[in-house]
């Protein structure tokens, strides 16, 4: 992986991705090591995500690396006109790799076609965010003890949900069968079923949260947002119908976990943060060690 | 029967030498003389549609003297003309007919459907994977967005 970009989740195989989940398995372990000193990490934030940069700057800071960049266009040369390619190279001569985040589609692609450092995406508008799909994986692994054979559920906003379309992606390697549960407007896209059809897997559509509980080993929640509705009285009818309480838990499976990439809003009720079966939090903390594992190893140190 | 050749002779003239695109759909003759650029050409073009085809009820025909196009030149025609075929004359004889194939990869002429693309933003050359092309399908190689056939619109 030494100098390779990471643009998109099928950019890696399936070996790599067990690669990077050992690795970070390794970080966890031990997450402070000077391993980076020598290196100058890019995170060029194009539009803010505080979650996800403070996430890659706490990874390269224990790791020693040093962090420059910019965590909002407006206060960059991008805020005068800059193109995207022209800020790329001109960073690429400063620093070692570069975490981009961008709001258009495909600008990590490109910018990795221009730049002579590799990229990793941080997520490009509603394509792409590689790094949470393999932090996902991390978490379902940590906390099944395997990736093989799961039934994976998928909540709430199945179309726009890029992490979902990725995690189904990557999951196909996985022997995985997949429940989707949404709004019948909000169904996964044909493409994407026809990627598990093409893997020989299986997948069960249901409109009602409860109907997994008894068979998900985990269950990913994703917010459902208004704007996704061409008519608001749709939005109204299933808002609230894919809202995960404490007490929908009863009846699930001693091993289940629920996951959800974060920011929530109402989608889990805060009843559901003290049950064993929340892993949220720790998830996001996940994104550390496999950021660290990224880091790493496309800088050749590991 | 000497009175139909006739009547042919004078509805599209021969070329001594040169290429001719036959059998394009009557309605996609004006884009396929931009995709090849023609309109920038000097050499002699002749440009005829809605003409009679036993095959195709009405189709196109351009006929392009003194030039000869490469494979990957005129299969990118094969978007908008898939049932065209290219025939190469020389010394007023044909020497070669063939038909046009829709290659694997698009770059350049096609813009991308998704108006969040960089390609519709930055100046990026567009570029695909031909992911099906019975059902025409085009996979973007940067936002990853899939342009169907009736989304085709030519830059």
């Amino acid at each position: 992986m030494k100098n390779r970009s990471l643009v998109s989740i099928t950019d890696y195989t399936k070996e790599e991705y067990i690669k990077i989940l050992n690795l970070a398995e390794e970080f966890e372990k031990n997450p402070t090591q000077r391993i980076l000193e020598d290196f100058v990490v890019a995170t060029l934030f194009f539009e803010p995500s505080t979650r996800t940069r403070l996430s890659f700057e706490s990874a390269a800071s224990r790791l020693g690396a040093k962090v420059i960049g910019f965590s909002d266009a407006t206060n960059s040369s991008v805020s005068k006109g800059e193109s995207l390619k022209d800020t790329i190279l001109t960073v690429s001569n400063y620093s070692d790799i570069i975490v981009m985040r961008h709001p258009r589609e495909g600008s990590a692609r490109f910018a990795s076609e221009v730049s002579t450092v590799p990229i990793i995406n941080a997520g490009d508008g509603g394509n792409q965010h590689p790094t949470q799909c393999l932090l996902d994986l991390y978490s379902i692994r940590k906390t099944q003890g395997k990736l093989d054979g799961l039934n994976v559920a998928f909540v709430g906003d199945l179309k726009y949900g890029r992490t979902v379309h990725s995690n189904v992606m990557a999951l196909c390697n996985f022997n995985t069968t997949f429940h989707l549960v949404s709004p019948l407007e909000l169904k996964l896209p044909s493409y994407v079923k026809m990627h598990i059809k093409g893997n020989n897997l299986n997948y069960h559509q249901y409109t009602d949260l409860s109907e997994v509980m008894p068979v998900a080993d985990i269950i990913y929640m994703t917010r459902i947002q208004k704007e996704r509705f061409s008519d608001p009285i749709e939005y109204e009818k299933v808002k609230n119908a894919y809202i995960l309480t404490a007490s929908m838990l009863s009846g699930c499976k001693e091993n289940m976990r629920v996951l959800h990439p974060l920011p929530r809003v109402n989608e889990i009720t805060e009843d559901v943060d003290v049950t064993k079966q929340a892993y949220y939090f720790q998830q996001a903390l996940n994104g550390v060690y496999v950021r660290q594992a990224l880091l790493a190893s496309i800088l050749g140190v590991k | 029967m000497e009175n139909e050749n006739i009547r042919k002779e004078l509805v599209v003239s021969a070329i001594e030498n040169g290429s001719v695109i036959d059998h394009i759909p009557a309605k996609s003759v004006f884009r396929v003389v931009k995709m090849l650029n023609l309109e920038d050409t000097d050499t002699q073009v002749t440009v005829g549609f809605n003409l009679e085809s036993r095959k195709y009820g009405k189709k196109g025909i351009i006929k392009v003297s003194n030039k000869y196009f490469e494979d990957e030149e005129v299969n990118k025609i094969a978007l908008v003309a898939p049932t065209a075929t290219l025939i190469v004359i020389k010394d007023y004889k044909v020497t070669e007919k063939r038909n046009v194939k829709i290659p694997d990869e698009i770059r350049k002429i096609v813009k991308c459907v998704n108006p969040n693309c960089i390609t519709n933003h930055q100046q990026v050359a567009t570029r695909f994977t031909v992911i099906d092309k019975e059902d025409l399908k085009l996979q973007c190689h940067y936002c990853e967005k899939i342009t169907g056939k009736n989304n085709i619109d030519i830059l």
